[in-house]
């Protein structure tokens, strides 16, 4: 594997190609126009699984899988809808290389013999992305996950992320090896990751397997004054700045310190703000966005939000109320919002004890209050 | 034979907790907490009518696949 | 008036106030109560088992009408409203509410095979098969309208009442879903007290 091959999003179009010639999603995007589709319906799908794809929308569930899964395709849905705040590689994509999706829904239509495509954005909050919640809003109703079994994919719809698309237009042009060349052994490919730092929000491309400190655009100057490092989303792994400067952008590195990939969110938490205060904002933001279905969710979330609040006015009487609901929460909705966000709150506690004993004395590490991480609608 | 609660229907209503505790309790918030490991053949009986008991019909049995 | 004519009359009674305890038992259901002395699983198998116990009084109610030479009452007028000679409109409103439990019934035994929503629509017409099946009681024949039986009837309709006022306030106090989780957020919490197994 090479070290980190990564290109800049925000780069002109003229910008050279990387050093091995291997074409890459963004923003060369153009030039695979003119690069004639060599795999299609059945050879498609047997490249797919050669090339060893996994879904690009969190789950990395392999895409041969979910293929091979289907029965008889109504419809194949483009899942553009990016509800996780923090996440910008969706709409990115969506912008300077539209066609690489569009391209990728109508391979795998043609694949699998259905006869609609659809493209699906949202505005309907944290779990409008949710692959039940989309086949809900796309058959007509709200836009809420549902219980499964039957998966959507059982139920005859197919529904993939639309970078995961995006890599299926390029392995039906290039093919399994080339797809092969980058990322690792075990988990080939690129990945489209959003970056979050004091400095701003950034997209890039890069190998999987990427160490993650030399991820352009996050220098070690952000590293030293970062107090902590998000990786995955709100649904994903607080881990120490001192542990995450050491780690590679894969799941295989990343599972030994309970964290995962997710949609490749990467959030370094600067210095200057509080970890606890921005955790808390955040939890409430998660619970609020419960889709209230479900009795350990939408009794649990709010409770233990209120907790996290009670935390940053120093009031530590409920932490042994957050625990036991930490673990009543996960595993018991009909979809992974509890699971996820409790990995969010362990974590918090976890990284931001010290911050924790500090509110509890009436203190608070942090010169600034201003909002560093995400929780309102975007613009 | 595993126990299966859909959390959607679910309203907490407590039937299935009385009929089979000793593998079903209720949370601080009456709601069921299932043991996830297989269903001991003396308990499939008293499982099938908490199944058939649920006013909600939010309980259901996976049956699994024994491959010798 | 022949013995199964006065048997048509007293199963009718008891079906009725059957009735009235199936309603009052499916409210207590939807309310997730627990009677007292009883189990919750209770509950729900009472309203099950008193709805069928009702049907055989009903079946008996219809084949003894049926059989009675008293007057001509065609089978199918049971099941078809307003098929009978006799007492065409107060018959016909209890094949109605025949036609409504029956329907009821069967949805509910297909229930696992049924949409939810399908089967929570047939379900809620129980609140109007009650009321035709007391206005057909009240009016085939003169008993419920003398004493002493007609205790019985203003009985079960003050039960019927005090079920559905209480089933009213039930659900303009129920926070469904979302709301619920709004309502939760920024709630003083004691964390004092450890917390009882299924507080309500």
């Amino acid at each position: 594997m090479n070290g980190a091959r990564t290109q800049p999003v925000s780069a002109a179009g003229g910008a050279a190609r990387q050093a091995a010639g291997l074409p890459r999603l963004l923003p060369h995007g153009q030039g695979h126009a003119r690069q004639p589709v060599a795999y299609r319906g059945a050879d498609l799908i047997e490249a797919i699984g050669r090339s060893g794809l996994t879904g690009r929308g969190g789950a990395a569930f392999p895409v041969h899988r979910k293929l091979a899964a289907v029965k008889r395709c109504t419809m194949v849905i483009a899942n553009g809808a990016e509800s996780e705040p923090l996440s910008r590689k969706d709409a990115t994509l969506l912008r300077l290389a539209p066609y690489l999706v569009q391209d990728g829904l109508h391979l795998v239509a043609e694949a699998v013999g259905a006869r609609e495509v659809r493209l699906y954005t949202n505005e309907d909050g944290f779990l409008g992305g949710q692959e039940t919640a989309v086949l809900n809003k796309v058959t007509g109703g709200p836009a809420l996950p549902t219980f499964t079994p039957p998966r959507p994919a059982e139920r005859g719809y197919l529904i993939h992320n639309v970078e995961t698309l995006a890599h299926i237009a390029l392995i039906a042009r290039y093919g399994a090896d080339w797809f092969r060349g980058a990322g690792t052994e075990t988990e080939p490919g690129t990945m489209l990751t959003t970056i979050v730092t004091a400095g701003g929000t950034a997209v890039r491309e890069t190998d999987i397997g990427t160490p993650l400190a030399g991820l352009a655009g996050l220098g070690d100057a952000d590293l030293d004054k970062a107090q902590a490092v998000l990786i995955g989303g709100y649904h994903g792994t607080w881990l120490p700045t001192a542990v995450a400067r050491h780690l590679t952008l894969d799941n295989a590195a990343l599972r030994r310190h309970g964290a995962s990939l997710g949609a490749g969110v990467i959030a370094v938490l600067p210095g200057d703000v509080c970890g606890l205060r921005e955790a808390a904002r955040v939890t409430r933001y998660l619970a609020a966005e419960s889709a209230g279905q479900c009795g350990p969710c939408l009794n649990g979330l709010p409770r233990i939000a209120n907790a996290m609040g009670d935390l940053t006015r120093g009031q530590q009487s409920g932490t042994r109320d957050i625990e036991r609901w930490l673990g009543l929460v996960a595993g018991r909705g009909a979809c992974h919002h509890p699971d996820g966000t409790a990995r969010f709150v362990r974590g918090a506690l976890d990284v931001f004890a010290a911050e924790v004993s500090l509110h509890a004395h009436g203190r608070c590490s942090a010169e600034s209050r201003k909002p560093f991480l995400p929780t309102g609608s975007r613009p | 034979m595993n126990i299966v609660v859909n959390p959607i229907a679910c309203a907490g209503h407590g039937a299935c907790a009385e009929l089979v505790p000793e593998l079903i309790e209720l949370d601080e918030w009456g709601y069921p907490v299932i043991d996830p490991h297989d269903v001991p053949a003396g308990l499939e009986r008293q499982v099938r009518k908490a199944v058939s008991s649920c006013p909600a019909l939010a309980l259901s049995v996976r049956e699994r696949q024994r491959t010798s | 008036m022949t013995v199964l004519w006065y048997m048509s009359r007293a199963t009718g009674i008891v079906a009725l106030v059957l009735l009235t305890a199936v309603f009052v038992l499916g409210i207590a259901v939807r309310g997730k109560t627990r009677l007292p002395g009883l189990p919750r699983f209770a509950t729900a198998d009472l309203h099950r088992n008193v709805s069928l116990l009702a049907v055989v009084f009903i079946a008996i109610h219809v084949l003894t009408a049926v059989l009675d030479s008293y007057v001509r009452i065609p089978l199918l007028a049971a099941i078809v409203p307003f098929t009978s000679g006799y007492e065409r409109l107060w018959l016909g409103l209890g094949a109605v509410a025949l036609d409504l439990m029956l329907a009821m019934i069967v949805t509910s035994l297909l229930r696992g095979r049924l949409n939810r929503v399908l089967w929570r629509a047939i379900h809620l017409t129980a609140y109007l098969c009650w009321p035709v099946a007391l206005v057909h009681s009240v009016f085939s024949s003169d008993d419920l309208r003398q004493v002493p039986l007609i205790f019985i009837g203003i009985a079960s309709v003050v039960l019927i009442i005090a079920a559905v006022a209480w089933r009213v306030v039930h659900a303009a106090r129920q926070v469904r879903g979302a709301d619920r989780v709004t309502a939760l957020l920024d709630q003083p919490q004691d964390h004092a007290r450890e917390p009882e197994r299924a507080a309500r």
